[in-house]
């Protein structure tokens, strides 16, 4: 066994998946609530992933911050999160609500407009050419902990430790405040929710706020450790996270957070190892193969996902 | 000016109420008044507009045209939170627990825009009259026996500390000796100075403890009057009561 390799592929998993999960949570959440698949959220991730470079850059860029690191990334996931939850909570207002009581397939196609408007503006005024945030200038690789095989840079702990509290902060959120039960039940049922005096529609402009302004985070996130942007990189976050939120049981909290880390480490060990088992067929540009596979198995043998109830809907 | 007649001041007055589901005419001019502490029941045989009723009163289905008045004050156009605010709550068709919730929670969500302050005391007088809720309160509402989720559904309504209750069929489905029960909560509760609109198909029992009554037909108020009087009417008899 090489057990560096194998480290490393956990941390590589880790870090994946505490950003896909994130992603799965602002599907899961909107899905719960309006029981629609927002196609255009891999988008917002990726909106976000501009903001916070646009912030870095704003900001003296990665080579010579004018302000402390710490705080420099501070801002750029609170930018991004602001920008994005502002973004999502304008997608709801102006492409799903008109449609709230249309038939299923009309909001699914307004949310396939909504993602390429928003990729095809990025391109617009930013081009087609990846940007990068630098961050090894930002902060030294070898900064990091170093124990035994164990090697972590420290920028990986601080995605994973900031998503884990997004996380965690969600969860709060959901179970423990007013505005949370709420939520829970406007998603189980809107009319009742209604009737005891909810807002149903300001919770659900909630609703779309907080997933939008997560996958904003996730955004700046995914730049931080995985390096390069561009307008496109949306769709593959999108699916991945949408592929975590249905393993781990479509509109559930835990099982999002779970199908997320689930995915980022099946993607991490296939990437690491599909050449050895495959004798070298495929090459690790086939990851996706196995994150894809393990959707299709779950759609066919689990449907609802690993928390989820049986009662679920297919779209 | 008017000359009062010693009747309760009218705590809710529909007047001229027209309702639609979207092309559909359902509520037909409807007029209908609930005085201050009166217990009134509404009648009428499957998709007469009973609940359609309710739910106009609470502002969940706008009406097309006609007014909602709520102790003197038009809230037609009012938000359901508003109203809700002054004074109304419902236990609605078939309970409508939130299952996935604990009874607790679905308790609290009653109180959804009463003050923080009162969440405990709210809690405390609806434990008293459902003493056996308190012992439950852990459990999700979606487990609960048909019985326990309908002695749920009319706490989470109490918890509003409501001046009017909308009750939309609360003994629908359950065993007679429960449904003796209910009708016995809701006398409680009447007694305590709480109006009562009870939606009913058990005309009967129900008329036997109101007040007064309506009955709908096809959207259309089609009687109306003191309940000791509907339940000696012939039509009604033949309708509603015969066997
Ligand atoms: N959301 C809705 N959309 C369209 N039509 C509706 C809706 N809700 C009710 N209706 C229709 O309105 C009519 C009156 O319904 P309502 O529920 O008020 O009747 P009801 O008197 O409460 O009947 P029941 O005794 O069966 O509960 C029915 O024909 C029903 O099909
Ligand atoms: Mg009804």
């Amino acid at each position: 066994m090489d057990w560096d390799k194998i480290v490393q592929l956990l941390v590589n998993g880790l870090t994946l998946g505490s950003v896909y999960a994130l992603v799965a949570l602002g599907f899961s959440m909107v899905y719960g609530i309006l029981k629609l698949l927002n196609l255009a959220h891999g988008d917002v991730l990726m909106v976000g992933a501009f903001i916070g470079w646009g912030v870095l850059g704003w900001l003296g860029g990665a080579q010579d911050p004018s302000v402390a690191v710490w705080i420099l990334l501070t801002l750029m996931v609170l930018a991004a999160m602001a920008g994005c939850g502002f973004l999502g909570v304008a997608i709801e207002r102006f492409a799903y609500r008109p449609l709230r009581r249309a038939p299923r397939i009309a909001p699914l196609i307004s949310a396939l407009g909504v993602s390429f408007f928003i990729q095809n503006s990025v391109l617009l005024l930013f081009g087609a050419n990846f940007r990068s945030y630098e961050s090894f200038d930002l902060v030294d690789v070898e900064v990091g902990i170093h124990w035994g095989p164990l090697n972590v840079w420290i920028l990986r702990i601080v995605v994973m430790a900031s998503a884990l509290a997004m996380m965690l902060g969600l969860w709060i959120l959901v179970t423990r405040t007013k505005l949370g039960r709420a939520m829970r039940a406007t998603a189980f049922d809107r009319e009742a929710a209604a009737m005891m005096g909810i807002d149903v529609d300001r919770v659900i402009v909630k609703t779309f706020f907080i997933g939008s302004a997560l996958a904003g985070a996730a955004g700046v996130l995914v730049g931080l450790v995985f390096g390069s942007i561009n307008h496109f990189m949306g769709f593959g976050y999108g699916l991945k996270g949408f592929t975590a939120a249905v393993v781990g049981g479509i509109g559930s909290i835990p099982g999002a957070m779970f199908g997320g880390i689930l995915i980022g480490l099946a993607e991490a060990f296939s990437v690491g190892y599909i050449e050895d088992v495959t004798f070298g067929r495929l090459g690790s540009a086939f990851s996706d193969l196995v994150v894809f596979l393990i959707l299709i198995g779950f759609m066919l043998l689990r449907p609802q996902g690993i928390f989820g109830k049986k009662d679920v809907k297919k779209v | 000016m008017s000359v009062t007649n010693g009747a309760p001041a009218p705590l809710l007055r529909l007047e001229g109420v027209n309702t639609y589901y979207g092309q559909m005419h359902i509520l037909q001019d409807v007029d209908l008044e609930v005085g201050e502490g009166e217990l009134v029941c509404l009648l009428g045989g499957n998709a007469s507009g009973k609940s359609t009723t309710l739910k106009t009163i609470l502002g969940v289905v706008p009406p097309r045209s006609g007014k909602v008045v709520l102790a003197g004050e038009d809230v037609t156009r009012y938000s359901t939170a508003k109203r809700i605010e002054r004074g109304l709550a419902i236990v609605p068709e078939n309970r409508r627990l939130f299952g996935p919730m604990t009874v607790l929670e679905n308790l609290e969500l009653g109180a959804y825009l009463r003050p923080r302050a009162d969440l405990k005391e709210d809690l405390e007088r609806v434990y008293e009259i459902f003493p056996h809720v308190a012992a439950r309160r852990k459990q999700l509402a979606g487990t609960l026996s048909g019985g326990e989720q309908q002695m749920v559904a009319m706490g989470r309504a109490l918890m509003a500390r409501p001046k009017l209750l909308l009750m939309d069929e609360p003994s629908m489905g359950l065993a007679p000796i429960l449904v003796e029960r209910s009708f016995e909560i809701i006398k409680q509760v009447h007694s305590a100075g709480v109006a009562l609109l009870v939606v009913e198909q058990n005309a009967n029992v129900s008329l036997s403890i109101a007040d007064r009554g309506y009955v709908l037909s096809t959207g259309r108020v089609v009687l109306e009057g003191r309940a000791s009087e509907l339940i000696r009417h012939e039509e009604l008899r033949k309708a509603y009561l015969g066997r």
